[in-house]
């Protein structure tokens, strides 16, 4: 190795160091990077949420953390849902807040039970638009088979929401048959998705009709369990984690879970299923299809002995037909995610510092 | 997706990769710049280097227009912003890069209207639409984007938009070019020169570099095949001793370029006797302003800005990155104290910065192995 190479090296290891260190939030204020799942939102979270909540279950920052009540294992999650527009091809905000509780609960490997819905309403909002939501909300719970159990609604002066917000929380009973923990990655996983990634993120870009770009894409919004329930059943205790790929992607997803397990991943970027329809919007607007937003897509990484039935367990679930493996867990170099281009090289997939910004020229 | 899938066939990438390796003399060390951003992007993201042979070595240029904008403009930007009722409009990665106290984001965050635009039409429509405010877009780029900011402001007059003003950052591209060429910091052999900024100036500018000072230029597309076939034409230049400007973009780019676009340009710009370029200092008739039959529409004039230029932080060496002397991770604080999500300097805000694309993309060691 030259010189120049070996002091590279020694510059990057200092970088390594330093960013698997807790990330410390320093902001003045809130920006929207915050929001986006990037690098700002996991500094709030690892620098300002855990330290004050300090616990074992939220430290292991899953989709959903886990309580023990009378020796039976409960998973609880919580989510708000705050999209524009509230109704968007493919879906809307009553069913998304519905499917994006039950998914990650389903991804901690709970079969969804119950769940909470409390609705902030902008005042002025048409009773039909609101009427519509709750019966959206309402079919997806049943399509989920899970009961909403009690609520709450709040209204707020025009102009201090949009429209209308929701919040889910929900409880589901830990399966017998998942062993999953974001720790639990290991050399020789393999990575799998549950389908074509980022129409979700797309369909909503879109739909906010600041591109004047038209094209046939819908959101992928879907119940997980189904998909959780197979690949538990075929893969069991070889099912080492599953992550719903939801803000920031796909690579956001590999990224979190590299980190908590002290492993590397490496993608095989020819593997990763995306349409067609959603690689040319994603290629006109410059953003990377892996960091787009999905709400009906896992990851799920499992023992390389039971990759094959597990990719078969998956495809047997509706809307997961076109699931694939799309990478490899590996020792070095620990906390990153690595891809292999489909052209031949080799590159960094990190975490986004803030939104996906688009190139300008 | 086809015309886009075809140029990232990775079997001729293979092809054109040991065609460069052949074209390599035993013992001899190859640097090639590539003037713009938008390479330097596309040879992080596809992971072109790895296909290169280790004595043929890329040098990241100044092409990358978010990059050489100024703390001080950053300011005025901001102070605009600020102002009573104007919606500001940006393009994306403009909204992240610090000025002395914040960035336009932060702005935004305390209460500035800042909206991000795909085009300055978009921000043409927002005045529109928005008659009772100020509209300012914060126009930046080389002469790839000047003309469709050229063009937005011809439509404006011409539709009568009275609230909608441009601040004009525009730069052109062939001055920072001699005055690298002129930096005696650096050796190189040859230019990957840059596609888009072509298709307006054509290839007739940059006939001065094989002229002048001895070095070929292959003007290239975007796609990791372009970059790669760009390469392998600079490496062959070099063995059959031929030195000229030849056209690897010729689906995109003419001789000439576009006459159009330049007569437009003319009509709504003209040159500023010097403007300041982030770590490159003042460099003379290298930028663009409003001309005076569109005064009107300049915000700079319509505005009190500070004006006041600030020095670059003394830490951060983009400077030097954009000249391409030092490579990312040799600047003192690059990886540290200067990361995407806290920049110091604008190299490391923009997807086309040198730092930002080495660090988002290319951080880790080439020899190291992934076990």
């Amino acid at each position: 190795m030259t010189e120049a190479a070996a002091r590279e090296e020694r510059i990057l290891g200092i970088i390594e160091t330093a960013r698997s260190k807790r990330a410390r939030f320093r902001d003045a204020h809130i920006t929207m990077s915050h929001g986006a799942g990037g690098k700002a939102t996991q500094s709030l979270i690892e620098g300002l949420l855990l330290p004050a909540f300090e616990n074992e279950a939220l430290a292991a920052l899953g989709d959903a953390g886990t309580v023990a009540v009378n020796g039976t294992r409960l998973a609880m999650t919580t989510d708000s849902f705050v999209v524009r527009p509230i109704r968007f091809p493919g879906g809307s905000i009553g069913e998304l807040a519905v499917n994006g509780t039950v998914n990650d609960l389903a991804v901690a490997g709970a079969r969804p039970l119950a769940l909470s819905l409390s609705l902030v309403l902008e005042e002025g909002l048409p009773a039909d638009e609101l009427r519509a939501e709750v019966e959206a909300a309402a079919r997806a719970a049943e399509a989920a088979e899970v009961q909403v159990v009690t609520g709450d609604t709040k209204v707020v002066e025009r102009g201090h929401a949009d429209r209308m917000y929701a919040c889910t929380s929900g409880i589901g009973v830990l399966d017998p048959r998942a062993n999953l923990s974001t720790t639990a990655l290991e050399p020789g996983d393999r990575v799998l998705v549950s389908g074509p990634i980022g129409e979700h993120g797309t369909a909503i870009m879109l739909a906010r009709d600041e591109f004047e770009l038209e094209a046939e894409i819908e959101s992928d919004t879907r119940p997980l369990w189904p998909a959780v329930d197979a690949l538990l059943a075929e893969a069991g205790p070889a099912l080492r984690c599953m992550r719903d790929a939801t803000r920031g992607g796909v690579a956001s997803a590999l990224n979190e879970l590299a980190r908590a397990s002290g492993v590397a991943v490496l993608v095989d970027e020819a593997a990763v299923p995306v349409k067609p329809v959603v690689a040319g919007a994603a290629e006109l607007l410059g953003i990377d299809p892996m960091y787009v937003a999905n709400e009906g897509r896992l990851v799920a990484f499992v023992a390389p002995e039971s990759a094959d039935a597990a990719l078969a367990a998956l495809r047997s679930a509706p809307g997961c037909e076109e699931a694939a493996e799309i990478g490899e867990v590996k020792t070095e170099p620990p906390g990153m995610v690595l891809v292999d281009t489909a052209f031949g090289g080799r590159r960094v997939m990190d975490l986004l510092a803030g939104d996906p910004l688009p190139r300008i020229c | 997706m086809r015309f886009v899938d075809e140029f990232r066939d990775a079997e001729l990438g293979r092809v054109l990769s040991g065609e460069i390796l052949s074209l390599v003399e035993p013992g001899r060390h190859y640097k090639v710049m590539e003037v713009c951003g938008g390479h330097t992007h596309s040879i992080y993201k596809y992971g072109i280097d790895d296909l290169l042979p280790a004595d043929v070595e890329l040098v990241h240029g100044p092409g990358c227009p978010v990059c050489v904008i100024p703390m001080g403009r950053v300011d005025d930007g901001i102070a605009i912003a600020k102002t009573e009722g104007v919606i500001f409009t940006c393009f994306g990665d403009m909204m992240r890069v610090p000025g002395s106290e914040g960035s336009l984001l932060d702005a935004k965050a305390q209460g500035a209207d800042v909206r991000m635009v795909y085009s300055p039409l978009d921000a043409l429509r927002i005045a529109k639409r928005n008659p009772d405010r100020d509209v300012v877009f914060f126009a930046i780029g080389f002469e790839t984007t000047a003309p469709s900011t050229a063009l937005t402001l011809k439509r404006a007059r011409a539709e009568g938009v009275p609230n909608f003003f441009c601040m004009c950052n525009h730069v052109t591209i062939v001055p920072p070019l001699r005055a690298l060429l002129d930096s005696p910091d650096l050796r190189l052999d040859g230019f990957i020169g840059p596609g888009h900024v072509s298709t307006v100036v054509g290839a007739r500018p940059f006939e001065f570099i094989p002229a002048d000072y001895g070095r070929p230029v292959v003007i290239s597309g975007f796609e990791p095949l372009d970059v790669l076939h760009s390469i392998q034409m600079i490496m062959r230049q070099l063995i059959e001793g031929r030195c000229q400007v030849e056209n690897q973009y010729k689906r995109v780019v003419p001789y000439e370029g576009n006459l159009r676009a330049l007569e437009v340009m003319a009509e709504v710009f003209e040159l500023r006797p010097h403007f300041e370029w982030r770590g490159l200092g003042f460099i003379s008739q290298s930028a663009l302003k409003l001309s005076d039959a569109y005064s009107e529409l300049d915000a700079e004039r319509r505005y009190e800005v500070p004006g006041v230029r600030v020095a670059d932080p003394k830490a951060c060496q983009c400077g030097e990155v954009l000249k391409g002397v030092i490579k990312p991770w040799e600047c003192k604080v690059f990886g540290t104290a200067c990361t995407p999500e806290r920049p110091i300097g604008t190299c490391m805000v923009s997807p086309e910065g040198a730092c930002a694309a080495y660090y988002n993309y290319g951080r880790y060691a080439r020899d190291r192995e992934v076990v």
